[in-house]
């Protein structure tokens, strides 16, 4: 596989294990993922999906390497809109490091397996407001971005 | 913040996130093809972009990858434009760009 397509980077004062739990817990996740939440059991191999509110799927794949609440690699394919599911596979991995007071650096970086540009382009669009809404939260206990714009 | 802003003054560190804007994960000596400056410039100008997170690196082997990270630049939009406002400003940044490059 090439280089990343992009990479994202904040520093969040929080501990790693609030930072995974805000990415991943069902508690946060709707609150951090404007709405949608996880379904998968967070093993390595297992099946991973990301659901809206209403039962659909927005985005489909597999948990690929899971290391609790250091690292996180999944397969990740867009399920709901046909021209960026026609893009086929991406792989994410999340990163939480610790950094210098009581903080920690989550870096996100995403590539396509293929070609393509849609794809890249909607998750650009995410991810900084996911990071933002995980960041607010977490250092202030409110959130910014509590819908997703269109 | 005042890393950020800092880091912003400068137009040659403009060019160079403009640059990875267009060409995100580029190695230094790339980042030095068709640019004025020397090699240790551009390398400091990169260390203070990298210092106020505005720019990323990974490594892929023996290479050092940077691209654009815009989290703080979104973080500083959020701070000052309200939720509702977004939609309005980019009608209004759509314009400009579309009336401004009918005259070039």
């Amino acid at each position: 596989m090439g280089k990343p397509s992009f990479v994202y980077v904040t520093y969040i004062r929080a501990s790693a294990e609030k930072v995974w739990s805000a990415l991943t817990s069902p508690e946060f996740t709707p609150k951090t993922w404007f709405g949608t939440h996880h379904e998968t059991d967070w093993k390595a191999g297992s099946p991973w999906r990301l659901v809206f509110p209403d039962g659909r799927v927005a985005d489909s794949g597999e948990i690929i390497e899971i290391d609790r609440p250091r690292r996180l690699v999944l397969r990740w394919r867009n399920e709901w809109k046909p021209e960026i599911k026609a893009e086929g596979w991406s792989r994410c991995t999340i990163e939480i490091e610790p950094a210098a007071d009581d903080a920690v650096k989550l870096t996100v970086t995403h590539q396509l397996e293929g070609d393509g540009t849609k794809f890249i382009e909607a998750v650009s669009g995410g991810w900084p407001r996911i990071l933002s809404n995980v960041k607010s939260l977490l250092e202030t206990g409110e959130l910014v971005l509590k819908e997703k714009k269109s | 913040m005042d890393l950020v802003f800092k880091a912003l003054a400068d137009p040659s560190r403009r060019d160079l996130l403009d640059r990875l804007r267009a060409n995100n994960g580029q190695t230094l000596g790339q980042l030095c093809e068709r640019l004025d400056m020397t090699r240790q410039a551009v390398s400091k100008h990169l260390g203070l972009l990298e210092e106020a997170n505005l720019v990323a690196t990974v490594k892929r082997g023996r290479e050092k990858l940077h691209y654009l990270n815009p989290v703080p630049i979104h973080e500083i939009g959020e701070r000052w434009i309200g939720k509702f406002e977004s939609h309005r400003l980019r009608a209004l940044s759509d314009m400009k760009r579309a009336l401004e490059a009918g005259e070039e």
